[in-house]
């Protein structure tokens, strides 16, 4: 059993919720991610997905792509991203999902990034742009090193669709909660709750809802359906203003989050 | 078989594939079924036959250059004229296709995106000759590049979002165009304007096209009565030139060439040629192709004189006929184009497209050492959307040149 499965075993069992919090590594500079997850943590996040930048984020809206602008101009490469999760682990042992589009992973190699991620302290690889279809030889390389594999589920996926993605997600299934790319909302969609539906009666697996989740309260709407909810342009915004006291305010951040899902 | 590709995944032999966030496979899924359907249709392809015909002036002529053929001085040069096309490009031929398409799936709201211009005009036009809301994506320094492009698109109605992320060039505009897809899916299509991104497009996009080649090989034969010994177009994504080589791919003998811009020089960033430095197999825009990108993956920047060659990723059907070595793919500098643009305006009155410029360039250059030999060029465009980069870039020209210098070479 991965490390994930075991916390959101726990995290049932004790009847909560788990707070799934994303941050872009390397911004604003590949030196200080390392706090920032632990600040993350400190403020309640029960996983961590830690974005890989790429210069061409096609499902991500403009905070999340600027998150990964400012990664890049600091130099951050999949190497450095894998650098920052050995240094995460020898503070934590919170769970990390690395987060990443396709091409940065092509590139590395994938039998090699599978090697290096697992050695890293990686449990599990989501890749946005990856679907079911194209996954079969891929997934491969990531299950010879014991990562789980997450899919993205989706309101317009079918039911078919639905299928597969159950079939080849392990850890969690993460729905997206709307059509869009990721950025602050005001409301949950009137979609999420259909897709949770939908996903339930295809698998045990746990679910997380994600995409345009920003406040405590959308937080706590999200927790009621489904089993973790996905925080990250919201976290990313508050990386974004920076300044003095950031770690502190991240954790603050995350905590109301947290206390939304109560 | 050549002419068969892609698969029914939409591969080109390891190529092409359906790369996307899973919000847009079912979408993707759709657009599919919607246009397999619309292919067997004869009423659709009647009324895109007709409109081809009566609005966008089909077929296009072949023309024969004898005065440049003459001055090189070996092969004979033969222009497909698409530049004579309604808007000046051949991209009407799509935009045509698939606006039509965007009507029969009932979506009244359509996007695109555009590098030089021609794709997003070509589109506006076809939104507005088919009643369809239109909003095009285009890089803020392409809107600069092209503006009088910008203000075609917005006469004809269509809004123009100016993207200012990354290189605000053709690759963001796409990227936007994108988001703006998953964001709207329901009643939006997105009329991709080249041979690129996820599957259907590639294929969908170079069926659009194939009249060209159709036509051409069809007059190169009443003309001459045998097949061209090569056939050169530019390729950006690859639109123009996967129309043009795919009714040849079959005549094993007739040379396929397709020209990449060469840019300013060879180091990174300075070109937008997928097969010189920097270009190796990735992901961008749905799509498993040669891309420009550095050692860690990341989409590197590109640069062209022309906006819509402007692009780090070649179709996915250009990368496998690349590898089955049935086309070669070679690159023009931004300098041998534009010498290339004022030879044939001087020798033939042909004022081309800068895009359409580099496949001039390079048929020129080999003209002189194939006595006997035919060469069909793609005119993909023709070149008043690029007066105002002709001007930048051959400031001599402000002034009065003796008269019909022949010999004229920019600066
Ligand atoms: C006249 C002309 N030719 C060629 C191109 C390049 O596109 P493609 O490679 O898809 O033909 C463009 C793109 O804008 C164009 O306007």
């Amino acid at each position: 059993m991965t490390s994930i499965t075991a916390r959101l075993n726990d995290l049932r069992a004790q009847k909560r919720k788990a707070l799934v919090a994303y941050v872009t590594a390397g911004d604003p500079h590949p030196d200080r991610t390392v706090e920032l997850v632990l600040a993350l943590e400190r403020g309640g996040a029960d996983i961590i997905e830690l974005g890989v930048p790429f210069s061409d984020p096609i499902a991500d809206g403009p905070t999340i792509q600027r998150g990964a602008e400012r990664a890049l101009a600091a130099g951050t490469t999949m190497r450095g991203v894998l650098r920052i999760a050995s240094e995460i682990r020898t503070h934590s042992d919170v769970p990390l999902v690395l987060f990443t589009y396709l091409n940065p992973v092509l590139k590395y190699g994938l039998p090699a990034l599978a090697k290096d991620a697992k050695a890293s302290g990686i449990d599990g690889v989501l890749l946005t742009d990856l679907s079911v279809e194209e996954a079969d030889r891929h997934l491969e390389a990531l299950r010879a090193h014991d990562l789980d594999t997450v899919f993205l589920a989706a309101p317009t996926s079918s039911d078919r669709r639905l299928e597969l993605v159950a079939k080849y997600s392990t850890g969690f299934v993460y729905l997206v909660s709307r059509a869009g790319v990721t950025g602050e909302r005001d409301t949950l969609s009137g979609s999420a709750a259909p897709l949770v539906q939908r996903m339930r009666e295809l698998t045990g697996l746990p679910l997380a809802l994600g995409f345009g989740i920003s406040t405590p309260q959308q937080a706590g709407e999200a927790a009621k359906l489904a089993d973790a909810v996905v925080v990250g342009s919201a976290l990313v915004r508050v990386v974004e203003q920076g300044g003095d006291g950031l770690e502190e305010r991240l954790e603050a951040f995350t905590r109301g989050l947290k206390e939304g899902m109560k | 078989m050549l002419e068969q590709q892609p698969d029914a995944s939409g591969h080109f032999g390891p190529y092409g594939g359906r790369f996307v966030p899973e919000i847009l496979m079912s979408p993707l899924d759709e657009l599919e079924q919607a246009y397999r359907a619309a292919r067997q249709d004869p009423a659709f392809q009647a009324e895109l036959d007709r409109l081809l015909k009566d609005y966008a002036g089909r077929p296009t002529p072949l023309y024969h250059a004898r005065r440049l053929s003459a001055k090189l001085g070996g092969a004979e040069i033969y222009f497909k004229r698409e530049d004579l096309l309604h808007t000046g490009a051949h991209k009407i031929n799509n935009a045509l296709g698939q606006a039509l398409l965007a009507r029969r799936m009932g979506k009244q709201r359509v996007i695109a995106e555009t590098g030089a211009g021609q794709h997003g005009v070509a589109t506006a036009t076809a939104c507005a000759l088919l009643g369809l809301d239109c909003v095009v994506y285009m890089g803020e320094e392409d809107m600069r590049r092209q503006r009088l492009n910008v203000f075609r698109m917005r006469m004809l109605g269509a809004k123009v979002v100016g993207v200012t992320n990354g290189s605000r060039t053709l690759k963001d505009a796409i990227s936007e165009a994108m988001r703006d897809w998953v964001t709207n899916i329901e009643d939006t299509f997105y009329v991709l304007g080249s041979a690129l991104g996820a599957h259907p497009y590639p294929m969908m996009v170079r069926d659009f096209h194939r009249v060209i080649g159709v036509e051409a090989r069809a007059q190169m034969l009443a003309a001459t009565g045998r097949l061209p010994d090569s056939v050169f177009a530019c390729v950006g994504g690859g639109s123009n030139a996967i129309g043009i080589f795919h009714p040849f791919l079959n005549d094993r003998q007739v040379k396929l060439v397709g020209v990449e811009a060469g840019g300013s020089g060879n180091g990174q960033g300075q070109h937008a040629a997928r097969y010189q430095t920097g270009g190796s197999p990735g992901v961008l825009h749905g799509c498993f192709s040669m891309l420009l990108q550095n050692d860690d993956g990341q989409v590197s920047l590109t640069h062209s004189v022309s906006a819509g060659l402007d692009y780090a990723m070649i179709g996915p059907e250009h990368a496998f006929l690349h590898d089955e070595g049935r086309a070669e793919y070679v690159s023009c500098t931004d300098a041998r184009a534009l010498t290339a643009a004022v030879e044939i305006s001087r020798t033939e009155g042909l004022i081309p497209a800068l895009e359409s410029a580099h496949a001039v360039a390079e048929a020129i250059d080999r003209a002189a050492s194939a006595p006997g030999q035919i060469f069909l060029i793609n005119l993909s465009g023709r070149g008043d959307k690029d007066i105002d980069i002709y001007r930048e870039h051959l400031p001599e020209l402000e002034q009065d040149m003796v008269t019909n210098d022949l010999n004229y070479r920019p600066a």
